[in-house]
């Protein structure tokens, strides 16, 4: 597909979201699809660094919990306000972020991948450690909430899946997205043309750290609590990966459908218990051995056969 | 003249070997220079030095005057240096015009629209290079060619000042060849400084105007292609001073079933065929050298028949065939190969080595199989308890046909154990080879460039020249026949 055609598809798809409320669609149902669109943000943060610069990021949880406790300590003690919070919380993503992948993408080979893996294992034991001041494994009680109505959580949720999505997919066919597509698949020859590899994609990494800490900052607003189970734990951060090669490495948009199909499926298959996460896990090991190029590459992709 | 490159004093270590030892040359405007040498000569490190993907130890390399010797290569390219591949890794889901216009776009993070001129110019170049009719196609589909074609077109959208090319025929036919030379005379007469980087002297002889040739990290000739030809050193690398030969009786009467017999085979890398039809025989107890430049396809052939790369055509070993075994189960059957790459396990020590070759075995039998080894190389012996990795490069190749003698080969297959090596080591070397084969009844299938360490241990040759066998015969008719086309 035209690169305009799917972008105007996922905006058509992402308005007929925005009136499920009006439809007769339950709390319970968009409270599922609030978590998922927040999910979806974190896959296809994670699908741009991954999927366009090459790199492996096993720690994206790392970005989502510094964002989000970056936000929820500043509101539980400071009493600042949401507005304030959260773009602080994506700032210190970055910050955070950038910390860690300077010295990190100097390194070549799998380190990146372990570098990113070893930050999440730290920031949750420092939050434990400090468990008098961060809540530890409890979690921090937040004394706002981005709004009490589930529609208005549910149109939060959609409106920054929607501005992100179709931020990072416009991107990543641009022509920086084509450079950083160049600089993850063969990186001396991308430079060898006059490209600078490692500033790609450190700016590639900035973006992926800026939308998981901003999701991350909000998700807690939505959740009222912040807590490593809910945005530090290294399984959430598996969620993301998984997400977002199920939906389709390399294509952005997929990876947020990989992330309502997680969840969605995850919730329908309540009722079996603990064989509803086996049950997805498998159809996701499916889906990655059979159709490598995840649930969208067909649609999205265009691949010479 | 004014050069466009001049590289002065350039040497590069790695750890303690000397890949390039204080190469000087310069290559001005609107000439072609040819750098040659066979591998591991070090023109292939010199290359991806003035491009910056490797740092020199010291030297300078120069790009109109300004010395960018250490620069990260993205500044160096921007310099005026470009790059034609040998190998390519396009972008396959954008299109041939995409990744020419890829090359074109400002290194800048916030240019987010490529514009019309970008595509304009892309598509002027790829009507330069022949590629106007497959601009929409994804290079997935296009034929080998093009995509060199693509690579080209790719390297040349900056204008640089300085154009490397790597190979530049390698896989090519008669006719892609000559579009290509004509390709690479537009830089000359554009006014461009071109240094095509190859094997051999041949290959290039008819477009250069000057030839730099290397032989493990040094200069060794500088010249026109005739001049160098007639080198007395170039000639002594590529086909040895006096080339000698030492032939034993045949040792299986004709008519009797050959040992490993190979028959029609054809091998493919994606687009690119790297063996055409080749058929060869050996009986048992036979040394065959398979000699031939570098890429004329003798490792290809060497994985082939280790069942290391699929293939066409069939392969037999001791009467039954080859076909859906796997590597290791051809080697258990005693078809072993000791590959260019050595594959030593670096940091176990030399016996761990060994030991990992004879795992098979009881250990009385490993043990006295490590004996005679240490015997054929006693330097092994005193190494024993060394990391592999801390060996000398000689030290190394003695141990990988070491560990590959562990496994007790009926057929031992060497790749290249020459490669790299001093003289010094390859004397060692010969009369291992020689013991082997007066003292064991083993059979030895040997691939190499260097015919001067080939001939002398074989009782047949074959010669391979672009995926094809091109000649055979015993080593006595070498020289007169066949010598002459490996230069």
């Amino acid at each position: 597909m035209r690169t305009r055609n799917i972008f105007l598809s996922a905006l058509g798809v992402a308005v007929l979201m925005a009136l499920l409320p009006f439809l007769g669609v339950g709390g319970y149902v968009l409270g599922l699809l609030t978590s998922a669109f927040y999910f979806g943000v974190f896959a296809m943060g994670w699908d741009l660094l991954f999927g366009f610069a090459g790199e492996v990021n096993f720690g994206p949880s790392f970005l989502i919990g510094v964002g989000a406790y970056t936000a929820g300590l500043l509101n539980h003690y400071a009493h600042w306000p949401i507005v304030a919070c959260v773009p602080l919380g994506a700032l210190a993503a970055v910050v955070a972020g950038l910390l860690l992948a300077v010295p990190a993408l100097r390194l070549s080979g799998p380190y990146f991948g372990l570098v990113t893996l070893v930050a999440v294992l730290l920031l949750q034991n420092v939050i434990v450690i400090f468990a008098g001041f961060t809540g530890g494994e409890i979690g921090l009680d937040l004394p706002d909430v981005l709004a009490i109505s589930s529609r208005v959580n549910y149109w939060y949720a959609l409106g920054l899946a929607t501005v992100v999505g179709l931020a990072l997919f416009a991107l990543s066919r641009s022509a920086v997205g084509l450079i950083l597509q160049a600089s993850g698949q063969d990186a001396v020859e991308a430079a060898a043309l006059g490209f600078n590899v490692v500033r790609h994609k450190l700016a590639a990494f900035c973006i992926s750290a800026l939308v998981s800490g901003l999701a991350g900052a909000m998700l807690i607003f939505y959740l009222g609590t912040v807590s490593t189970d809910s945005v530090v734990d290294i399984a959430i951060g598996v969620q993301v990966i998984i997400a977002a090669v199920l939906g389709g490495r390399r294509t952005i948009l997929g990876a947020a459908v990989g992330a309502v199909f997680l969840i969605v499926a995850g919730e329908l298959l309540r009722p079996v218990g603990q064989l509803s996460s086996f049950i997805v896990s498998a159809v996701a090991l499916l889906v990655i051995l059979f159709f490598p190029g995840g649930l969208l590459g067909r649609v999205i992709v265009r691949e010479g056969a | 003249m004014s050069a466009l490159l001049e590289v002065e004093g350039l040497t590069k270590r790695f750890g303690g070997l000397v890949a390039v030892k204080d190469i000087s040359f310069a290559v001005g405007a609107g000439e072609i220079v040819g750098l040659i040498g066979p591998n591991g000569s070090g023109k292939s490190t010199v290359m991806k030095l003035v491009m910056g993907i490797e740092k020199p130890n010291a030297g300078s390399v120069r790009i109109q005057g300004a010395d960018v010797a250490g620069w990260p290569t993205h500044r160096i390219a921007r310099a005026g240096v470009g790059l034609v591949f040998q190998h390519s890794r396009p972008l396959h889901r954008q299109t041939v015009l995409e990744n020419i216009m890829l090359a074109l776009l400002p290194d800048s993070l916030v240019r987010l629209r490529a514009g019309h001129e970008v595509e304009r110019r892309a598509r002027e170049i790829a009507g330069r290079v022949g590629l106007e009719r497959v601009l929409d196609r994804f290079p997935a589909t296009l034929p080998f060619a093009d995509l060199r074609r693509m690579e080209l077109a790719r390297a040349v959208a900056r204008d640089p000042k300085v154009v490397l090319v790597d190979e530049p025929f390698a896989g090519l036919t008669a006719a892609e060849v000559a579009d290509f030379s004509a390709l690479i005379r537009t830089f000359r007469e554009a006014g461009h400084a071109v240094l095509l980087v190859d094997h051999n002297v041949k290959g290039v002889a008819a477009l250069v105007d000057r030839i730099f040739a290397m032989y493990l990290g040094e200069r060794v000739a500088e010249g026109s292609a005739e001049e160098v030809m007639r080198d007395e050193t170039v000639r002594r690398v590529y086909l040895g001073g006096e080339i000698a030969h030492a032939t034993r009786p045949a040792r299986e009467a004709a008519g009797a079933a050959p040992l490993l017999d190979v028959q029609n085979v054809s091998v493919f890398y994606g687009k690119a065929q790297a063996l055409e039809g080749v058929s060869l025989r050996i009986n048992k107890g036979e040394f065959v050298s398979v000699v031939g430049l570098n890429g004329a396809g003798k490792t290809t052939l060497f994985n082939a028949i280790s069942g290391l790369v699929p293939y066409q055509g069939s392969i037999s070993f001791a009467g039954q065939t080859l076909a859906r075994r796997s590597a290791a189960t051809i080697a258990r059957q005693g078809l072993v190969q000791c590959p260019e790459s050595r594959e030593l396990f670096g940091e176990m020590t030399v016996r761990e080595n060994l030991e990992l070759g004879g795992q098979h075995q009881s250990a009385q039998a490993m043990a006295e199989r490590r004996d005679w080894l240490y015997g054929l190389f006693p330097i092994l012996r005193e190494r024993q308890g060394q990391a592999a990795r801390t060996l000398s490069g000689g030290e190394q190749q003695m141990l990988a046909i070491a560990r590959a003698l562990m496994m007790r080969p009926s057929l031992l297959i060497l790749d290249e154990p020459t490669l790299g090596l001093a003289p010094v080591i390859l004397e060692l070397l010969s009369r291992a080879l020689e013991t082997l084969r007066n003292s064991t009844d083993i059979t030895v299938l040997l691939g190499e460039q260097n015919v001067t360490f080939a001939l002398p241990h074989a009782d047949r040759v074959y010669v391979l020249e672009h995926a094809r066998i091109a000649w055979e015969g015993t080593p006595e008719r070498f020289a007169a026949e066949a010598g002459a086309g490996l230069l």
